[in-house]
């Protein structure tokens, strides 16, 4: 599974201006919608529900990343956005630090590998610091979407 | 050179969903509690059990074996604590019939 195929390429904000969860799931899911990952008529019902999982624990998993997800429905296949926060996103991480990388995932109800292993795939490349700076420090979603394949292809050292 | 006392206990996860997100800051928050370092196993893989991020990088499926070290002055009883997580399936039941938490 690569990241490079799970991203949907025009979903990804490269300059997120949200002070709240709520606001940066709601502007994710949207941008989701846009670029097609997501069907728009059921926009909506998935911010709902990514929000619903969040009232059930932060997915904020520290070092300034979360990664909120749903299964639904309306999915054929996983797919996922990333949002950049420069200033940060107010998240109740597990550690208390605000949250300035972003995955989001929306996954079909009856595919849980795909799903833990999309979140394997991203903690792992988070895991490399260099990862997280680039990702952080990207300036257009074409830069972003080069990181994606040269994590893919584990050129990051 | 004193050596610390550590625990060992292999356990299966039983989450049909396998050790997502939930569960796995479960652990976290758990191992956290205590002093001993935590080590947890799959196949030739070993990694910390007190971060977030490499317990994801586990991808733990349904059926999957783990195999639990702790190490420390408190290491019998910060395994007790995190092999109960496995024994109660991470109170999945408890969470049964709301939206699945990933």
């Amino acid at each position: 599974m690569k990241l490079s195929e799970f991203v949907v390429r025009d979903s990804i904000l490269i300059d997120l201006r949200a002070e709240t969860k709520d606001e940066a799931i709601r502007a994710m899911v949207e941008s989701l919608a846009k670029a097609g990952g997501i069907q728009a008529s059921e926009q909506e019902a998935i911010i709902g529900a990514i929000l619903k999982r969040e009232e059930l624990g932060s997915t904020g998993i520290g070092r300034g990343v979360a990664v909120p997800h749903t299964k639904h429905a309306s999915a054929d296949r996983l797919v996922a956005t990333i949002a950049i926060s420069k200033d940060g996103v107010e998240f109740a991480s597990l550690d208390g630090e605000a949250v300035h990388i972003l995955f989001l995932l929306v996954s079909p109800h009856e595919r849980p590998g795909d799903h833990l292993r999309a979140l394997e795939n991203i903690s792992r490349h988070l895991r490399n610091d260099n990862f997280c700076s680039f990702l952080r420090q990207a300036t257009s979603s074409k830069a972003v979407i080069d990181l994606l394949e040269e994590a893919d292809n584990n050129q990051l050292g | 050179m004193n050596q610390q006392p550590s625990s060992t206990c292999e356990v299966v996860v039983m989450l049909e969903n396998g050790l997502h997100l939930s569960p796995a800051a479960q652990i976290v928050k758990t191992a956290q509690a205590f002093r001993s370092t935590l080590v947890i196993q799959k196949g030739d893989r070993r990694i910390d059990g007190k971060s977030m991020l490499d317990l994801m990088t586990l991808a733990a499926e349904y059926g999957a074996k783990l195999r639990l070290e702790t190490s420390g002055d408190d290491a019998e009883a910060a395994l007790r604590a995190v092999v109960a997580l496995f024994e109660r399936n991470f109170d999945h039941d408890a969470v049964a019939g709301r939206q699945p938490a990933g």
